[in-house]
């Protein structure tokens, strides 16, 4: 497959340098417009030449818009979901994967199925739970007539009540509960032989020995992999950080980024947009170029 | 040091039973081995007696106590397997001392008896290692040193040399046979090479089909197969199988064309029964020798130490291992000579062996 000819790598070289242009050149036109002032920016076409007000531009953004705060918040909702969402994945792959009992492969199929439910198509009946996680329970008790009977018998009114709302386990653990990780942890412990766990229990390691000891040391790639991803994916949720977050305290960067585009009627200010963009994007980049290493090795198969 | 006793032991997966009822007595410090063909049951056998896997029927005793229900780790057993499954992760010294950490040693004292079993095994120079820099010895080695540390009762081993070249493969045999002369623990070992067999053995239990054929020491398993399968199984070139049929005055072989004069007691006219006679147990004779049975050389292999010749034995292939030189060209013809102690009869029908021969030298029919 591998052929080497001169025009052949020009063109290879070709489509990946017109690749990279149509990737780069947006980030490119936001880092320029958020370097011109006010009138510049708003010039028709604007002008590709960079201006001198960038770091004007990025003060004004972050004091505006009071990102300071947002980005902790953000922060604390990605770190928690990318967290979440490894310790549970790693944690449910290890019950299918090594234990053998009545309804696996029920547990299995409802885990998946979650797959075909995302956010965004139960984010009604998410957002009534979050209000009272307690509802459910209280619905149940209800129905079975349980509340009835305790409130006859105690004079007690049954009530419960646990609102998420406005709170980072509100924002968090919904965002956790889904089976994306699941899988990635399955494939790879299915590749771990069967003789590591053998020999594991012959040391006399129990199974959280084993998961601990074994499982977790040699996952350590796929759990960067994971973590990366569900990162970024927290980071960039709008939707659900918009609807459950009333409260300022609690507001997110993506979402307040709302704040820095200009109103109708308001001075078209897109160059303090464009420097907030910049802001709000800058943690993720990190974090991808920290982990970029590890990612790529979780995500190609296991090594030797 | 501990006793193994195994009773009427059954496996079954779902439907289908692999092991079908063995019983088994090994004495304190024995080293056993027990070979078989691949699907024989013997690696499934060795994962009950470890604990692996569930014991279907039956009881396996470890010191006078039934360990059926126990975890492995309770059973005093350690496994070398035969792809070593080191923890990738851990260096020489953590994969030595995991079963102590496990077990809750102090730092200190691991330490010390990790020093102490890499010094036996010669791999103190490669404690901080990771088994990915090894060579297939040294892993070996490592994973012996993961069952030693434990001062385990029973030993067990499942194909622990298969992966390792010919060469490494007979050095560490002879180390396992040191290493066992110096610990003197139980030792179980499952292999289908029956060289390795042959050679660390005190007793050896043959296995077929999920069923025990034979158990004795090499030599009796060698000079006295207990049944058809053992008799091929065990010598390489395997032995001779001439099929005959019982007749009024003795055996008629090959289709009739000779015959064996033999008494008989308990056999009746016109029963199957197979002759064996091992490769290195005939001679071969100029053609025209009185007593000699004429065959065709097919091929000669040359061994070194000794040729394998090879014949065509009025249709049926035979096979003469010898450590004269054979003269003999391929198609010509030669003779061959056998003791009547070196035969073997079996049952063609249970395959079983039939001590109730007395043989002569097979006579061409005139």
């Amino acid at each position: 497959m591998v052929e080497r000819t001169p025009i052949l790598n020009f063109f290879t070289h070709l489509i990946l340098f017109v690749g990279f242009v149509f990737c780069v050149a947006p980030f490119v036109i936001v880092a320029i417009a958020a370097s011109h002032n006010l009138k510049d920016v708003n010039d028709v076409p604007m002008s590709l030449l960079p201006g001198s007000d960038f770091w004007v531009n990025i003060r004004t953004a972050w004091t505006t818009a009071d990102l300071g705060p947002k980005l902790l918040n953000s922060f604390i909702m990605a770190f928690g979901v990318a967290a979440g969402k490894v310790i549970i994945s790693a944690l449910t792959a290890f019950s299918i994967v090594y234990f053998r009992y009545p309804g696996r492969m029920l547990m299995f199929w409802l885990i998946f199925i979650t797959l075909m439910l995302p956010l965004e198509v139960r984010i009604v009946p998410t957002y009534a739970v979050v209000a009272n996680v307690l509802e459910p329970y209280q619905a149940i008790m209800d129905l079975t007539g349980l509340s009835w009977l305790i409130e006859k018998v105690s004079g007690v009114q049954v009530s419960l009540s646990l609102g998420l709302l406005n709170s980072y386990s509100g924002l968090i653990l919904p965002l956790v509960a889904t089976a994306t990780g699941t899988f990635l942890y399955r494939q790879f412990f299915l590749t771990v032989p069967d003789e590591l766990t053998e020999a594991a229990r012959m040391d006399g390691a129990g199974a959280l020995r084993f998961f601990v000891d074994i499982l977790l040391p040699l996952s350590r790639n796929n759990m960067a992999a994971l973590g990366t991803i569900m990162f970024l994916w927290a980071w960039n949720q709008y939707l659900w950080p918009l609807l459950i977050t009333t409260d300022q305290s609690h507001a997110m960067a993506v979402t307040e980024l709302k704040q820095l585009i200009p109103n109708v009627g308001g001075a078209p200010e897109w160059h303090i947009a464009m420097a907030g963009t910049l802001i709000v994007m800058l943690p993720p980049l990190i974090v991808v170029v920290l982990m970029q290493r590890w990612f790529v090795r979780g995500l190609i198969a296991t090594e030797k | 040091m501990a006793s193994i006793a195994i009773r009427g032991v059954k496996k079954n997966y779902a439907k289908t039973q692999v092991v079908h009822g063995v019983d088994l007595d090994f004495a304190s410090g024995e080293f056993v081995v027990i070979l078989g063909p691949s699907g024989c049951g013997k690696s499934t056998l060795l994962r009950m007696i470890a604990g692996l896997e569930e014991i279907s029927d039956g009881t396996i005793a470890i010191d006078g106590t039934v360990v059926n229900k126990l975890e492995p780790r309770e059973r005093g057993c350690a496994m070398v397997f035969q792809n070593y499954a080191l923890y990738p992760h851990m260096s020489v010294a953590q994969n030595i001392g995991y079963s102590l950490k496990v077990a809750g040693v102090p730092s200190a004292e691991r330490a010390q008896r990790v020093q102490a079993v890499a010094r036996v095994l010669e791999l103190e120079h490669l404690l901080d290692r990771k088994p990915m820099a090894l060579s297939g010895g040294q892993r070996q080695r490592v994973a012996m040193g993961r069952a030693m540390i434990r001062e385990p009762k029973v030993f067990l081993f499942d194909e622990p040399l298969s992966n390792l070249d010919a060469k490494l493969r007979v050095q560490m045999r002879s180390e396992i046979r040191k290493l066992h002369r110096r610990l003197s623990a139980t030792s179980v070992f499952v292999t289908h090479d029956q060289v390795e067999a042959m050679t660390l053995a005190d007793r050896l239990v043959v296995m077929n089909g999920g069923r025990v054929e034979q158990v004795g020491t090499p030599a009796e398993v060698y000079s006295r197969p207990a049944s058809r399968f053992v008799a091929t199984f065990v010598g390489a070139p395997a032995m001779n199988m001439l099929e005959g049929t019982v007749t009024l005055d003795g055996l008629s072989l090959l289709g009739g064309s000779r015959k064996l004069n033999v008494s008989r007691t308990g056999v009746p006219v016109g029963a199957k029964v197979a002759v064996g006679i091992r490769p290195e147990a005939v001679r071969m004779v100029a053609p025209g020798t009185p007593g000699a049975l004429a065959a065709t050389v097919d091929l000669i292999e040359e061994l070194g130490a000794g040729r394998a010749v090879y014949v065509d034995l009025d249709g049926a292939p035979f096979s003469v291992v010898t450590s004269e030189i054979v003269h003999s060209e391929p198609g010509s013809t030669i003779g061959l000579q056998f003791a009547e102690a070196d035969l073997h009869f079996f049952s063609s029908e249970t395959g079983g062996r039939l001590d109730v021969f007395k043989a002569s030298v097979p006579e061409p029919v005139l």
